[in-house]
């Protein structure tokens, strides 16, 4: 473990004197600055479904907590198969008799409205979210809630404008749709899937994750309260069966879901001989490209945006680091710096760069992959700074020495681990690049903009950012080549994997 | 005395090659009264590779090609089989088709590559498009081919079904693997030598000829094969989506036991090509 000091200051050459360094963190402790919004939680949370709040069938609930201090927030019923059968059989009632009928200025009238209650209970609902998931408050707070209410907004105009969406024909909603959502991003996630199926016209059967489900559960209030028909969005709360329960159901005329490439396929093979509709958004293993003409400070400020943004627990992160040899040795002592001021601890301090891990059995398993790359022979480098007594934390971490057979440049971490390899020429950083079975995302640090189009049309991959990092937008349509997945979200392209050509 | 005619040996069209199957085994084609009429490559999963490799060396310049040029060289397919109809329409007789319907299914196949070559140029403005987003970049989606799409054509139609199951793959810039119908496979054969003709670079479209439960397994989980578009039972959809979950693949499959008319406006789509590109949307800086 490195020290907790800085390295004694080099003197300046003319004066002596210490050569200044903007470093403060390990030389006085910051004051804490808690975001202090009530999160207006309940002690337990029953399942939605039918516009109502219901106790699972089995009447069984289980514990969900702060990551960040491991202690129970609330306890959520705990939907068995019959609890989401429930759930499908008032979807297909709400399908075929109020939503799938309504007119499509009606339905947006509705998003319309969830979009506005959501901003009127933003940081409500931002201090809930960091509770439940660990992420700084500054991402909830500034990320993840206000584009939720973005995606609703952006969505809702689409309800009477369907014609539009796919030129020659005519669409028409699938029916009832089953979505299986991430920790990752709750709330954001699930107004990614809700808000272009509802705006087609379909109802919903979703289940958060096991671990963050109490956005979703608050979003239910929203719902109520904007006079949302009964049974156009149901929530299920539950771990793996009850997702598989929500992918399987017979009445799911497609499911959506965004997780892990291990599980999309579980899911895919689950399914095979049905007709139902699928969308996968999986994981990825993205390359950031720096080359020599970028500018530094800019690019290395991506990067550490790009792998440490959510602790590193984003599909799209810039997990391989991909430099211009010239560069290389300039890059790395940058970031190096630059991680010994990131500040990693209590989530709901507004200073906290870095929150806490989501759930022990992730922090063991980037622990895990990040020993296999030291073993493969990849040097360690952590940022110095203390870590919360309680609570699943980890450093910031460089892996440098990174060749393209290492399990830490091929598998993803999802955590706050950045893989760092080289490379001399364009054509060599496109096909270390794309030497992956991944294809989520990209990003290219350049001056050149000739250069920039270049590489985005030879990288492999969904979203491509170029002098920038982890940006979205419900206009822009998200998603992955190969095995990060199939079918976009937002934008145009997205809506239309929510409906059916007639 | 009178002429022997010299007949044809059916050999199928790989990496703009002819080739027979490397396993050397054939089987028997008989004509509607059940003469014989040809030996033809019973191809194997060898076989299979062998054209996915070809079509993989294919694949990066058929992309880059112009989609002009890509329009052009599809609307030369159609010259060349629109100049042969009377031996395609001959080839569909073999399989028992009727004079009339082979002629009027051999024009609709000219009509339907008529149809996508004019799409060459133009899908990608329908399709694609700029996004407003809240921040300073120029956002915007366009397409991209998928790579190699495994092809598997119906029995009925099986000049229209497969050329309509090929053409708008190959139109965005695709390669392909297509297994020709079991039942008539000899339409495949000639179409390969029209395909040679046809200033279509070797190795876009690669024929296959021989048995479904041999080759769809392998359709299925060939990793290469980034797309599977098929006309298959309820056993083969099953094992196909099975096959696609391995390495995540694309399957745009339709149903053998229901009816489809290949002939009708409904065959043809612009959503037939977008089932077989990713969209692409990259976020370019606007600043100074």
């Amino acid at each position: 473990m490195p020290p907790l000091a800085s390295p004694p200051p080099k003197s300046s050459p003319r004066s002596g004197r210490p050569r200044p360094e903007l470093i403060f963190g390990d030389l006085w402790p910051y004051d804490p600055a808690p975001e202090t919004a009530d999160p207006k939680l309940k002690p337990r949370y029953d399942l939605f479904i039918d516009g109502k709040f219901v106790p699972a069938r089995g009447g069984k609930y289980f514990d969900t907590i702060n990551p960040a201090t491991e202690k129970k927030l609330a306890e959520v019923a705990l939907a068995g198969p019959a609890d989401v059968d429930a759930a499908y059989q008032a979807a297909r009632r709400a399908a075929d008799g109020v939503w799938g009928r309504m007119a499509g200025r009606e339905r947006a009238k509705y998003l319309f409205r969830i979009a506005r209650l959501l901003q009127d209970r933003a940081r409500e609902f931002a201090v809930a979210e960091t509770l439940n998931g660990g992420k700084p408050i500054k991402e909830s707070r500034d990320f993840d809630v206000p584009m939720a209410a973005a995606h609703f907004f952006y969505h809702a105009g689409w309800a009477d404008k369907l014609e539009y969406v796919a030129p020659g024909r005519r669409v028409a909603p699938l029916g009832v749709v089953g979505q299986v959502i991430p920790w990752n991003f709750p709330l954001l996630m699930l107004a990614w899937k809700i808000a272009p199926a509802l705006a087609m016209g379909n109802t919903v059967v979703l289940k958060p994750a096991e671990t963050t489900p109490i956005t979703a559960l608050k979003l239910a209030e929203i719902f109520q309260d904007a006079g949302l028909p009964p049974g156009v969005v149901n929530l299920v709360t539950g771990a793996g069966a009850t997702g598989a329960a929500v992918m399987a159901h017979p009445i799911a005329a497609k499911v959506a879901f965004t997780g892990s490439t291990e599980v999309g396929k579980i899911i895919m093979r689950s399914l095979a001989g049905t007709d139902k509709k699928m969308t996968m958004e999986l994981g990825g293993k993205a390359a950031n490209i720096i080359f020599d003409d970028a500018p530094i400070n800019q690019a290395v400020e991506g990067v550490v945006n790009g792998i440490f943004f959510n602790q590193g627990h984003v599909c799209c992160a810039g997990s391989r680091l991909l430099v211009h040899e010239p560069v290389a040795e300039a890059v790395i002592a940058k970031l190096k710096q630059r991680l010994r001021v990131l500040r990693v601890g209590d989530p709901l301090d507004k200073n906290t760069d870095v929150g806490a891990i989501n759930s022990r059995e992730q922090l063991n398993k980037i622990r895990h992959l990040v020993d296999v790359g030291v073993k493969e022979g990849a040097e360690l480098y952590q940022a110095p700074c203390p870590l919360p007594a309680r609570g699943f934390f980890f450093r910031p971490t460089l892996l440098t020495g990174v060749t393209q057979s290492h399990r830490v440049a091929r598998e993803e971490i999802f955590g706050p681990v950045l893989s760092i390899l080289t490379f001399r020429t364009v054509d060599e950083a496109v096909e270390k690049a794309n030497n992956t079975a991944f294809g989520l995302s990209a990003g290219v640090w350049t001056d050149k903009g000739s250069r920039i189009l270049k590489m985005s049309t030879e990288l492999k991959a969904g979203v491509v950012w170029a002098n920038t990092f982890n940006k979205f937008d419900p206009a822009s349509p998200f998603g992955g080549y190969k095995e990060s997945g199939f079918g976009r979200e937002g934008g145009r392209q997205g809506i239309l994997d929510y409906a059916k050509l007639v | 005395m009178p002429r022997l005619p010299i007949t044809k040996t059916p050999k199928v069209y790989v990496g703009g090659a002819f080739i027979r199957s490397e396993s050397a085994r054939t089987f028997p084609l008989r004509d509607a009264r059940g003469a014989f009429y040809a030996n033809i490559p019973q191809c194997t999963r060898k076989d299979l590779r062998n054209a996915v490799e070809a079509a993989a060396k294919a694949g990066p310049g058929w992309a880059r090609r112009t989609a002009y040029n890509r329009g052009q060289i599809l609307y030369r397919l159609a010259e060349m089989l629109e100049a042969r109809r009377a031996e395609m329409a001959e080839a569909l007789g073999v399989g028992g088709i009727g004079r009339a319907a082979a002629v009027r299914e051999v024009s609709a196949a000219v009509d339907r590559l008529i149809y996508y070559a004019g799409w060459a140029d133009k899908y990608e403005q329908v399709l694609g498009n700029v996004n407003p987003v809240a921040a300073p970049f120029f956002n915007f989606t366009v397409t991209e081919p998928m790579g190699i799409v495994g092809i598997v054509a119906p029995d009925p139609a099986p000049l229209l079904g497969l050329i309509s199951l090929v053409a708008p793959v190959i139109t965005s810039g695709n390669t392909t693997v297509a297994l020709a119908s079991e039942k008539a496979p000899y339409p495949a054969i000639v179409l390969g030598e029209m395909l040679a003709t046809s200033d279509l670079p070797g190795g876009v479209v690669n024929l296959l000829t021989g048995f479904r439960k041999e080759l769809v397994p392998t359709f299925a989980t060939h990793t290469h094969l980034r797309a599977v578009s098929a006309v298959a039972s309820a056993d083969e959809r099953k094992a196909i989506q099975l096959g696609a979950a391995d390495s995540v693949k694309r399957t745009r499959l339709l149903k053998a036991e229901e009816r489809i008319d290949w002939f009708s406006a409904d065959a043809q789509h612009l959503y037939a090509i977008r089932d077989f590109v990713e969209f692409k949307t990259t976020w370019h800086p606007i600043g100074s």
